[in-house]
């Protein structure tokens, strides 16, 4: 392509949300009280919650029909970036995905009940997705759905559902009829069958979910296009999850360029040493095209086919690589002190971790590039 | 390469597509056919009188046109119209292949300091014949004892009346051979405070007594550089830019340029632009370990980084227009970072091209079996010229990490 195709296009909307996203969290998510939560269960804090809802983050990408403010995927980038940035802790990634699942797939009914409460932040919503096997993409799912007098009963593992112990809502994918299919479960349906997992990220919360004889009625299928909104809301994934990464590489940096500014050893600070400067560098230069590639795809966004496809899983396998080394570095040049839980450098690698392992790795996405480019 | 078919829509003005549309028309008329001689890849490559005329000619016709110094002053040669006129002339003429633009050091270093910090006489005198290309220019900053450290430069310029007498050696000088003049760095007050106080910068001409080019073999077996030897050299005291003592800040303004952290350059495409897409063409032919190299998933993987990285240099230089979107703090990292990244860039993905050709990797420029005549050996090679020449990757992360980031000097 040749460059002049490349555009990037910022709105006002883009940067005041940005604005008040990066004001609102520097104050409140300090690193002070992300440690805070790591230790609870639900692992956010639901004042904070509330505040975000007021100031409209979580209905950002909802239509206004649906109490939403009717903007898109590049404006939930510019919230998720400081969020990675100041290591949010919260269910706003699962309320957000499974949002625009139930707004994509769901009937009248369901969008009417739900979306509302998800846009007050009186609902937390989130998609069960993954499977003990991994798959990273939204096909062949092993958990099933029968039919079974007028509902379904229900066999398989979920795994990773991200904030499944905190929601009230989980969206279900399984393979009904031979195809993809979504089931929307309230849960208290789902007691005694979410375990809270151990997750790399103590800021985060995951559950597995055993579906095994678990029944639901008619009505908790979404509509039609399941396939659809399924590949619409792992695309979502992949760009937002770039954002946080995006955010996170630069958190993670400016600790490290912080410490190697004031460090000294043998009479000098360490960030003289061309051993530490060099690589300080080449790190600055991953998180700014990081930043690039995270904004254009923010501008071409419309789902997973064609250009927008590509650019958001490119900025998915470079911004999980730039997180990684800007994390791996910051350990390191951290020295010892890098080592220790005490030390913030570890916050920013779990979550560089579990990023990577999120809805596909750098190499599942150059592997998909490669078969959709080469 | 298959994203053309998803390119996304275009969101220019009407004048600027017609622009486009004319200028690709024109190229189209007007690209020369090959000459049946081997012509250099860039224009560090050029070693001979018929590459060097042929390369001429083709600028000459370029700036006839109006395609050349588009933004340039119309009273100094320049058309006098907005850069973003030039930017897609450029850009359509690296698409289509056309041969570079040979006065680079002209265009895009000297022409624009020229510009900005030489006297109105010297525009008038020199501006214009830079872009037709009727004068050919050279840089002399490198000598044999300092080239990363630039400051200390030791070629003496001394005053005498209304000259300067120079006495010297520079050296890794690009085109010296063709060139009639020089941006020469030179010393004029030894005694200085600091060594950067003492130097001055002039706009030397290479046609008088005192002045010795000698070539100097590349590692590709090819000429290109040189280096130059002043002895009594006596230069007209009207060629020196700004004072005597200032001659580190022009020089600074010339780097600035030269590594595309400024802008104001005359434009044009500079090199046979070797691509992604240049590379699957190349990997179409290969085979590795008895199979097409295209199915091999080290060459998949490889190919897609770097067809991300590729994207990310020019996704840098939009972002630097986008004002809320540069890194707080690190405002300037997408233009300062363009040299660095781009120079290690090439020097990667010519080494993958190579890499992905199998046992025909080995195999180079000459050998009828090469694979597309070896163009990717000779790339490979002549890669470092860009990751040495102009302060080298190691000077670059110097120079980000201290003005960047703050770290202090080593």
């Amino acid at each position: 392509m040749s460059e002049a195709s490349f555009n990037i296009r910022y709105s006002d909307e883009q940067a005041m949300l940005a604005d008040t996203a990066v004001s609102f969290l520097r104050s409140k998510s300090t690193f002070e009280h992300v440690r805070r939560y790591i230790g609870d269960a639900a692992g956010y804090d639901p004042d904070l919650w509330k505040e975000m809802a007021d100031l409209g983050w979580l209905g950002i990408a909802l239509p206004e029909e649906h109490a939403g403010a009717g903007l898109g995927a590049a404006e939930l980038v510019s919230v998720c970036e400081p969020m990675g940035q100041y290591l949010m802790a919260s269910p706003f990634l699962a309320t957000t995905l499974a949002g625009q699942a139930l707004l994509r797939a769901g009937s009248e009914e369901q969008k009417q009940a739900w979306l509302p409460r998800i846009a007050s932040g009186e609902a937390i919503a989130t998609l069960a997705l993954s499977e003990p096997d991994g798959s990273w993409e939204p096909e062949g799912f092993a958990a099933k759905a029968e039919t079974r007098g007028e509902g379904y009963r229900l066999s398989g593992t979920k795994t990773l559902v991200l904030d499944g112990q905190n929601a009230d809502l989980v969206l279900i994918a399984v393979t009904l009829d031979g195809v993809p299919a979504l089931l929307a479960a309230e849960t208290e349906r789902l007691a005694g069958r979410l375990r809270s997992e151990i997750l790399v990220d103590e800021t985060r919360r995951s559950a597995r979910l055993d579906l095994d004889g678990l029944e639901l009625p008619a009505s908790a299928r979404l509509e039609d296009h399941a396939t659809d909104a399924l590949r619409y809301v792992y695309s979502l994934a992949w760009l937002l999850l770039a954002a946080e990464q995006a955010g996170g590489a630069n958190g993670v940096f400016d600790l490290t360029l912080d410490y190697v500014k004031t460090r000294k050893q043998f009479g000098k600070v360490i960030g003289g040493y061309q051993a530490i400067k060099h690589p300080m560098v080449d790190i600055m230069m991953e998180i700014e095209n990081t930043r690039s590639l995270l904004y254009y795809a923010a501008t071409v966004f419309d789902g997973p086919g064609g250009e927008s496809g590509i650019a958001a899983r490119m900025a998915k396998a470079y911004a999980t690589d730039a997180f990684r080394h800007a994390a791996d570095r910051s350990i390191q040049f951290h020295g010892a002190m890098g080592f220790t839980y005490e030390c913030h450098a570890q916050l920013f690698f779990r979550r560089a971790q579990w990023a990577r392992h999120s809805f596909g790795d750098a190499a599942h996405h150059r592997r998909h590039l490669a078969d959709l480019m080469l | 390469m298959a994203d053309e078919r998803t390119a996304p829509e275009q969101e220019e003005s009407p004048e600027l597509r017609e622009l486009r549309r004319q200028v690709a028309a024109w190229l189209k008329e007007n690209i020369p056919a090959d000459p049946g001689f081997k012509l250099p890849q860039t224009f560090m490559e050029v070693e001979n009188e018929q590459q060097m005329d042929f390369l001429r000619g083709w600028q000459r016709k370029v700036y006839e046109a109006g395609y050349l110094g588009m933004a340039w002053p119309e009273e100094y040669g320049g058309y006098g119209r907005p850069q973003s006129h030039q930017d897609v002339v450029t850009e359509e003429m690296a698409r289509a292949q056309a041969p570079f633009m040979v006065n680079v050091i002209g265009l895009f270093w000297a022409g624009p300091t020229i510009l900005k910090l030489g006297s109105e006489e010297q525009r008038k005198r020199y501006v214009k014949n830079i872009l037709s290309a009727e004068e050919i220019w050279c840089q002399g900053f490198s000598e044999p004892e300092n080239g990363s450290d630039l400051g200390n430069a030791q070629t003496r310029a001394r005053r005498e009346g209304d000259e300067y007498v120079v006495n010297g050696h520079k050296i890794w000088t690009t085109q010296a051979e063709y060139a009639s003049h020089m941006i020469l760095l030179a010393r004029t007050n030894p005694d200085a405070p600091n060594k950067y106080a003492g130097l001055t910068f002039f706009l030397a001409p290479m046609d008088v007594p005192g002045v010795e080019v000698n070539r100097i073999r590349k590692m590709t077996g090819e000429y290109g550089f040189n280096e130059v030897l002043f002895r009594d050299a006596r230069i007209p005291a009207s060629v020196r830019v700004g004072e005597e003592g200032e001659g580190w800040g022009v020089a600074m303004a010339v780097l600035m340029f030269e590594r595309g952290a400024s802008e104001g350059q005359a434009g044009g495409n500079t090199m046979t632009v070797l691509t992604t897409r240049h590379v699957l063409d190349t990997a179409r032919k290969a085979y590795r370990d008895g199979r097409p190299a295209l199915e091999d998933p080290y060459v998949r993987d490889r190919m897609v980084q770097f067809m991300i990285e590729e994207r990310a240099i020019p996704l840098n230089r939009r972002r630097a227009h986008v004002q809320k979107l540069l890194t707080p703090g690190r405002e300037l990292a997408p233009m300062l970072m363009g040299k660095l990244m781009g120079s290690e860039y090439m020097r990667r993905l010519s080494d993958f091209a190579v890499n992905l050709q199998g046992g025909n990797g080995a195999l180079y420029m000459g050998d009828p079996d090469a694979i597309d005549n070896g163009v990717w050996q000779r790339a490979q090679m002549n890669s470092y010229s860009a990751t040495i020449g102009g302060g080298t990757s190691e000077i670059q992360h110097n120079i980000i990490g201290e003005r960047l980031l703050g770290l202090p000097k080593g």
